[in-house]
């Protein structure tokens, strides 16, 4: 047996290392996506006050500490038993509309959007944000770094800080917001949303235009069928800081649909022994190894699942381009893992008009940003969605609000099994009889990016290119070949 | 003379460093043009095996960011500091174990117990732990060693500069470049890129005479905004923390919780925080003392939240 070992894959939160088994004709026998890391926040968060959660967890990531900074105040509400007034909860969510603006942005400018701009077999000289700005010009270039940092602004100026915003508070937030700042909020959300719709259209012009890129994105190898995950509000409508958490089949039917407090009915995780994340499924259909389909546990949480578990979008444009969507791509629920990207760029457009929409809120401005608790603090479950799916923060207390126990099940963590399952199928589809495709490198680096930029933020980054590499060893682990992405 | 050669990488951290090097913007452009990275792999197409290829000393300025909690963040320390001339722990969790080593209050063992075992939601009947090495059918599996003790970068290589904060603030990551870029660097072993006074120093609340009855967290107040928390018996690290972030968290008036590391001239920024508390404690009644000091209830999680791994107290006995 043959085994290609392709390593490492940086992320964001540490490395990945994929291992890929080739069988004695030569093709996939299987694949094993390893994370070599840890933490422990699980543990070592015992005996600390519950209200510093949001402080602490917040390093779980610092590419989304915003969603865990979320996550785990509305845990603290839950556990204190407190309802924020009004206007907290309006901060909240237009800090984390802000919050998603900047992160989708950075996401398909920086790190997925090259593939398609450039297209997957460009030079990687030119596959990386310098070479976006090539192509689109300097103006949009300018103009992205201007759109993400105007949305990075509003972040600090409800959140307290640009990285690890300090914030969250059960009953409430630190502070309000002047007429000042808030008028400076609206001009912005007027100037995102006009952005997202640019956005949009850059999509149709090069991606959806162009022929190689839709079959691309029809392909068997990107299509993988399975559960899916996401928050809606009261509506069926997607929302990202609030609601039930709704679970579709691969048809597209209702399977489940649950608020924070219930998570554990619904959701196991499974060990193995050779990585160190584990791999949630869903409860009730159980495990059944990193396979697919209806039989299977595995579900995913991305911008696709979210918008296939809705029924729609809150805001109007967003709504238009969702129909859009569904409608070239031939009705819910998609499968195509790469039209990810597309539904992230619909929910840019929902985040820019939420921000707007919240900006005009009369009172936004309120004065009135927290409820003190007074109940006895013991038990609560906080459920945002992250940008990487669905994020559930779990705490129990003693009397005085210490932490006695943690469960967390973080937003990648969600898509662990269909990101092996997307690995394998890649590699599956271009390794055959021995011969590894140098596109294996670049297809296998697009399956998992469409998922995440914290496996992706290694691959397009300033000036950007991915650290892949593909070794091909014998049974003997002798090095046969070794391949550079081209 | 050719442009300095620098590398930038992360152990055990959350990445948030990284980011506040990518928030610099128009400015890294900038200074990409002054230095050549010979190593990131958050950004470049750079191995390992490239790494290991360097003659030793050959890369002028290493960056290293995260804790050492696994043995490939070790292995990776002991790489740069040899290919590099200079070595600087970039942020709170190199230079004093950051939010990671809260877990040397607890150990190995405990962690993996509660993370593949306990949690309501792991289903593991057959108590699987991960290991360094598995057999699978199809041949054998590696993961790096999960180490029960986390160490600063100083505890495991020799260290020239530390960048402190969490992250490190923007201004202050552009200051550092630039102190880089120009070559003239202060002496081996000081911080650099932040403020040599404590954070009280350049916090606009108004003292009072900080006399603390009672000690108040912070979901149980709604504080004034314009005086010293301390005045309010809320506790905030100030008095014990190096200044140079600006003070944003006091600006949305929350408290410092010490991220910038101890100010300086203190290697125990918890045992300098504890004294200042106590002698802001307001009475001479022992009995009376003693209850307001019950107030403090998680010491270490409060007074060593990212510096546990550099203080005298390092971690919980096994």
């Amino acid at each position: 047996m043959t085994n290609v070992t392709i390593n490492p894959i940086t992320r964001l939160e540490g490395h990945g290392k994929i291992e890929i088994f080739l069988n004695n004709e030569g093709n996939v026998e299987n694949v094993y996506f390893q994370v070599p890391e840890l933490r422990g926040f699980e543990k070592f968060c015992e005996g600390r006050p519950v209200e510093e959660m949001p402080d602490i967890t917040s390093r779980i990531c610092g590419v989304c500490p915003e969603a865990h900074h979320m996550a785990s105040t509305k845990a603290l509400d839950a556990v204190f038993h407190v309802d924020p007034p009004p206007a907290a909860k309006k901060l909240r969510e237009l800090f984390y509309n802000a919050f998603y603006v900047a992160d989708h942005t950075t996401h398909f400018y920086i790190l997925a959007g090259p593939d398609f701009v450039m297209g997957p077999n460009a030079p990687k000289a030119e596959r990386n944000i310098l070479g976006v700005i090539g192509k689109v010009g300097r103006d949009v270039g300018a103009s992205v770094i201007k759109h993400r940092s105007d949305a990075m602004d509003v972040v600090a100026m409800i959140g307290g800080r640009r990285i690890h915003p300090t914030c969250g508070l059960p009953g409430g937030v630190s502070k309000p917001i002047s007429e000042t700042e808030r008028a400076r909020i609206e001009e912005i959300a007027k100037s995102e949303i006009e952005f997202a719709k640019f956005t949009l259209k850059l999509f149709d012009d090069l991606v959806l235009g162009n022929k190689e890129y839709a079959n691309l994105i029809r392909s068997d190898i990107y299509t993988t069928q399975t559960y899916y995950m996401g928050l809606v509000d009261d509506q069926n409508r997607v929302n990202f800081y609030d609601g039930e958490v709704r679970v579709v089949d691969p048809q597209g039917n209702e399977f489940a649909k649950y608020s924070a407090a219930e998570y554990q009915q619904h959701l196991s995780e499974h060990v193995e022994p050779w990585t160190y994340l584990k791999y949630p499924y869903l409860k009730k259909v159980g495990w059944k190894g990193l396979v697919g389909g209806k039989d299977s546990g595995v579900y995913r949480a991305t911008p696709l699942s979210r918008l296939n578990v809705a029924e729609g979008m809150a805001t109007p444009l967003a709504q238009v381009e969702y129909k859009r969507m569904y409608e070239t791509l031939g009705g819910k629920p998609v499968h195509a893992t790469l039209a990810t990207h597309w539904a992230r760029l619909v929910e840019l457009l929902y985040a820019a008009e939420r921000m707007h929409e919240l900006s005009r809120e009369p009172e936004i401005t309120s004065q009135n940003v927290r409820t003190i608790p007074t109940a006895t603090p013991d038990e609560g479950v906080g459920i945002v969605e992250a940008p990487r799916g669905t994020l559930t923060h779990h705490y129990q207390t003693d009397e005085k609000g210490l932490v006695k126990k943690v469960n967390l099940i973080v937003g990648t963590t969600n898509n662990h099994a269909a990101i092996s399952i997307s690995i394998k199928q890649a590699a599956q589809g271009l390794i055959k009889k021995g011969n590894v495709s140098e596109g294996l490198l670049n297809m296998v680096e697009m399956a998992f990016r469409a998922y995440d930029p914290c496996f992706g933020c290694a691959t397009h980054t300033l000036p950007g290119q991915m650290p892949l590499e593909v070794n091909i060893y014998n049974r003997q682990r002798m090095l046969l070949q070794s391949l550079r992405r081209p | 003379m050719s442009n300095p050669k620098a590398a930038i990488y992360w152990a055990s951290s959350c990445g948030g460093c990284e980011i506040a090097m990518l928030e610099l913007g128009m400015n890294l452009v900038d200074i990409s043009k002054k230095v050549d990275i010979v190593f990131w792999p958050a950004a470049l197409d750079f191995k390992y095996s490239d790494v290991e290829a360097m003659p030793n000393k050959s890369i002028d300025v290493s960056f290293f960011n995260g804790a050492i909690q696994t043995s490939e963040n070790e292995h990776m320390a002991k790489l740069l500091r040899e290919k590099s001339k200079i070595l600087i722990a970039f942020g709170a969790c190199a230079y004093g174990g950051g939010i990671p080593a809260l877990a040397n209050t607890t150990s190995r063992e405990q962690i993996f117990t509660r993370v593949y075992k306990e949690t309501p939601t792991t289903d593991n009947p057959d108590g699987i732990i991960p290991q360094t090495k598995s057999q699978v059918k199809e041949g054998e599996l590696t993961i790096p060693e999960f180490y029960n003790t986390v160490r600063t970068l100083n505890q495991t290589v020799d260290v020239d500069y530390y960048v402190p904060g969490c992250p490190p603030v923007g201004e202050q990551v552009l200051a550092v470049m630039n102190t880089v870029v120009s070559g003239k660097l202060p002496p081996k072993g000081s911080v650099i890129g932040a403020s040599d006074k404590s954070l009280c120093d350049e916090c606009k609340r108004v003292k009072g005479e900080r006399k603390i009855k009672k000690i108040m967290r912070t979901y149980q107040v709604l504080p004034d905004t314009e005086k010293c928390l301390l005045d309010q018996g809320v506790i905030c690290m100030g008095p014990a923390t190096r200044g140079g972030c600006g003070a944003q968290c006091l600006d949305a008036n929350m408290p410092c919780r010490g991220c910038y590391g101890p100010v300086p001239g203190v290697l125990d920024q918890g045992a300098k925080m504890l004294s200042a508390l106590a002698s802001n404690f307001d009475s001479e009644n022992e009995e009376e003392i003693q209850k307001i000091a019950e107030g403090v209830v998680d010491p270490i999680g409060t007074f060593y939240r990212y510096g546990l791994a550099r203080s005298l107290l390092r971690r919980a006995k096994a």
